[in-house]
């Protein structure tokens, strides 16, 4: 099959359009995903292909309208809610926590909820506090639901198909500054099974497990270190529930060391819980302590300056696993 | 004895609403011009993030602040720098929040859609749809509680009437007789979709559902905002509970500086139809014309103090630093 570029976005458009041929149950709901096609332009396209009956405007109730995904998904429908900026599922957390999460489960298993609420991550867009969240660890925390963090435009357009035929609540998050990264995407029908890691740059020195938008940082920081003769291994969980745990911890154990990396806090969140995997499972393998690499545990800032300090940059995960590799 | 002090006490009367006037005429050029200088700083890239502008409701938020008294409360969106100016803050500070510098309001923690200043009774502009509506209703209840006499204005487009906590908040309010004036600046969109198509039913049916005092303004015409604000502020001051006002508007520019080519969703003919027919500046200069308040030369130069006054904002924003690093960490705790 004829591999092309595409954007991160174009490989997501591309996702949805080809789910939506292939089953008439796959809506779209949201605000502004119609005409406009999202504030990032991510759905451009679909409301002229699928009509408004399959691509529809909502008002601005989050609420509202992740409740009725739940509900449709119960009953007939895969929708595919949308959720513009990640800060804004803090409205959604009723239905998908109390609800999504638990139909399944509390009523023996009569009740399944196929539906996909995708939505955003990530700061230094200059979009201060409220609008520059990675919320993905609130709901990895919780049982039911099932979390995916895309970082190619390669694994979006996979993973988000099986997200869609999944028959489960899956939270999909998309890295704002991702959606102009262009990679290789096969035009055919291809899915990514959910709960597989991808080792996106194999070495020998050190594990980076990065997840997201810190995938490219990982990268970045892997060739920086190469040139100091350090060999850096990237890897991708690409969903953190259900977590791939074996292909992190036979890197690491591989490497002997490792560092974390994810844009959401590391209290508490998925740095923490990749951390403690590592701990538990590869302890005797390991030359230093696992380091976590998240965002600074503030509210994002706007000024640019401040702003910048608060994610790791290739640059400080560069010096982290620089020092890292030379203290053993 | 009458007719001798009537006459003083007559113009007297005239001499102030005057006053007034012309004073609702230059906080409204004041935000205009404020919002010319922000369209400028952000086409040339000097300022960070987003820019949602609000020329074109000016009169809706110079209307109502001039009904309140300056330790009332208000809270604002992410449409609000005119919110911030009626209010009574300075452009100077407001620039230089809007580029991230340590002299802004907010120490440039909070940008463009978050300026906040105690001084004024500013609780915060916000940039969650609706985000405000319980903090608003919370200041109302605190006033009442401590006896303060204050009044609490909830701004917000007519976009966050999707959101429920709205009608929780409202429902409180009226049940406990709430000095908050919920305000509604319906500009027609909710970003790039025409209310119509996101609002059921009529926007003030649902405040009286709760029986809340409802009134609606022609947002484009200050004196008919004031005059409405004025009433309803009083009966919030005295006791008598909380209202509802919506103002009719609209915005003159994109959702944001960047979205320019807005053809999909509304025409040029629009707006056009809006600049020339009700723009609120225009209606109020005519009007004071009029009623010989004021001549062409004298609102012109209102324009030009207003004028000077936003270039040495700028200029004290431009040159102004940014925080140093280190308190990217403070703040987080009181
Ligand atoms: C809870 C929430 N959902 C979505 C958004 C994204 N958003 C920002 S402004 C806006 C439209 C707001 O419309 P309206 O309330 O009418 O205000 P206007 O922009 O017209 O002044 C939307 C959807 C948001 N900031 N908060
Ligand atoms: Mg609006």
């Amino acid at each position: 099959m004829p591999e092309r570029e595409l954007t991160f976005a174009q490989a997501v458009r591309e996702a949805l359009a080809e789910e939506m041929r292939r089953d008439s149950s796959v809506c779209i709901f949201g605000e502004d995903v119609a005409e406009a096609g999202t504030p990032f332009k991510v759905l451009s396209g679909l409301v002229e292909e699928f009509g408004a009956e399959r691509v529809l405007d909502t008002p601005i109730s989050e609420a509202g309208f992740t409740g009725i995904g739940v509900g449709a998904a119960m009953t007939g429908l895969r929708p595919v809610v949308d959720i513009m900026f990640g800060d804004f599922l803090t409205l959604t957390m009723d239905q998908m926590v109390n609800q999504a999460a638990k139909a399944h489960y509390m009523s023996g298993g009569h009740w399944k909820v196929p539906m996909v609420l995708r939505t955003t991550l990530g700061a230094t867009r200059r979009s201060a506090a409220q609008h520059s969240q990675s919320l993905h660890a609130w709901f990895s925390h919780v049982p039911g639901l099932k979390v995916v963090l895309p970082s190619t435009p390669y694994d979006a357009k996979g993973l988000l198909k099986t997200a869609i035929r999944d028959e489960n609540p899956v939270v999909f998050f998309e890295d704002k500054m991702m959606y102009k990264l262009k990679g290789q995407v096969p035009a055919d029908d291809y899915t990514i099974p959910l709960g597989v890691a991808d080792v996106k740059r194999e070495g020998d020195d050190i594990t980076l497990v990065a997840t997201s938008s810190m995938v490219q940082v990982a990268l970045g920081a892997a060739v920086l270190l190469e040139k100091e003769g350090i060999s850096a291994e990237v890897v991708d969980p690409r969903t953190t529930w259900p977590l791939d745990e074996k292909t992190i911890l036979d890197s690491v154990k591989k490497t002997s060391r490792v560092i974390v990396m994810d844009e959401g806090y590391g209290r508490y969140g998925v740095a923490a819980e990749l951390a403690a995997v590592i701990a538990e499972g590869a302890f005797y393998d390991l030359d230093a302590p696992v380091k976590r690499m998240g965002a600074m545990h503030v509210p994002i800032p706007f000024s640019p300056p401040l702003e910048d300090v608060t994610v790791p940059t290739e640059e400080t995960v560069y010096k982290a696993a620089k020092e890292m590799c030379a203290k053993s | 004895m009458s007719t001798v002090t009537a006459k003083p006490e007559a113009s007297r009367e005239a001499a102030s609403e005057k006053d007034k006037w012309l004073r609702a005429y230059r906080q409204m050029v004041r935000i205009r011009l404020f919002e010319e200088q922000v369209n400028e700083l952000y086409t040339r890239a000097l300022m960070p993030g987003l820019a949602h502008l609000y020329s074109g409701e000016e009169a809706v938020a110079v209307g109502i602040c001039e009904a309140l008294r300056i330790d009332d409360y208000i809270t604002s969106t992410h449409r609000g720098h005119g919110h911030c100016l009626a209010k009574g803050a300075s452009p100077d500070r407001m620039f230089a929040e809007l580029l991230g510098k340590e002299a802004g309001y907010c120490r440039g923690k909070g940008g463009s859609m978050h300026i906040a200043d105690p001084a004024t009774g500013n609780l915060g502009a916000n940039a969650i749809v609706g985000g405000s509506v319980g903090i608003a209703t919370g200041a109302a209840f605190a006033s009442k509680r401590l006896g303060n006499g204050r009044v609490a204005v909830c701004f917000f487009g007519e976009g966050a009437l999707g959101q429920g906590s709205l009608y929780e908040v409202m429902n409180l309010a009226q049940l406990w007789k709430l000095p908050v004036i919920y305000v509604c600046e319906n500009n027609l969109y909710n970003e790039y979709t025409h209310y119509s198509e996101t609002t059921a039913g009529t926007i003030l049916g649902r405040a009286a559902a709760f029986g809340i005092e409802t009134a609606a303004a022609d947002g484009q015409d200050v004196r008919a905002v004031n005059e409405v604000a004025t009433r309803l502020v009083k009966r919030a001051r005295a006791g008598e509970g909380p209202a509802f006002l919506q103002a009719d508007t609209y915005r003159y520019s994109g959702h944001h500086v960047g979205d320019i080519n807005r053809e999909y969703y509304r025409s040029k003919t629009e707006e056009q139809r809006w600049k020339t027919d009700r723009d609120p500046i225009k209606l109020q200069s005519n009007w004071l014309i009029e009623q010989r308040y004021a001549d062409a030369a004298a609102l012109e130069q209102i324009t030009m103090e207003a004028r000077a006054e936003m270039e040495a904002a700028v200029k004290f924003a431009v040159t102004a630093p940014y925080p140093s690093v280190d308190q990217v960490d403070e703040d987080i705790y009181a």
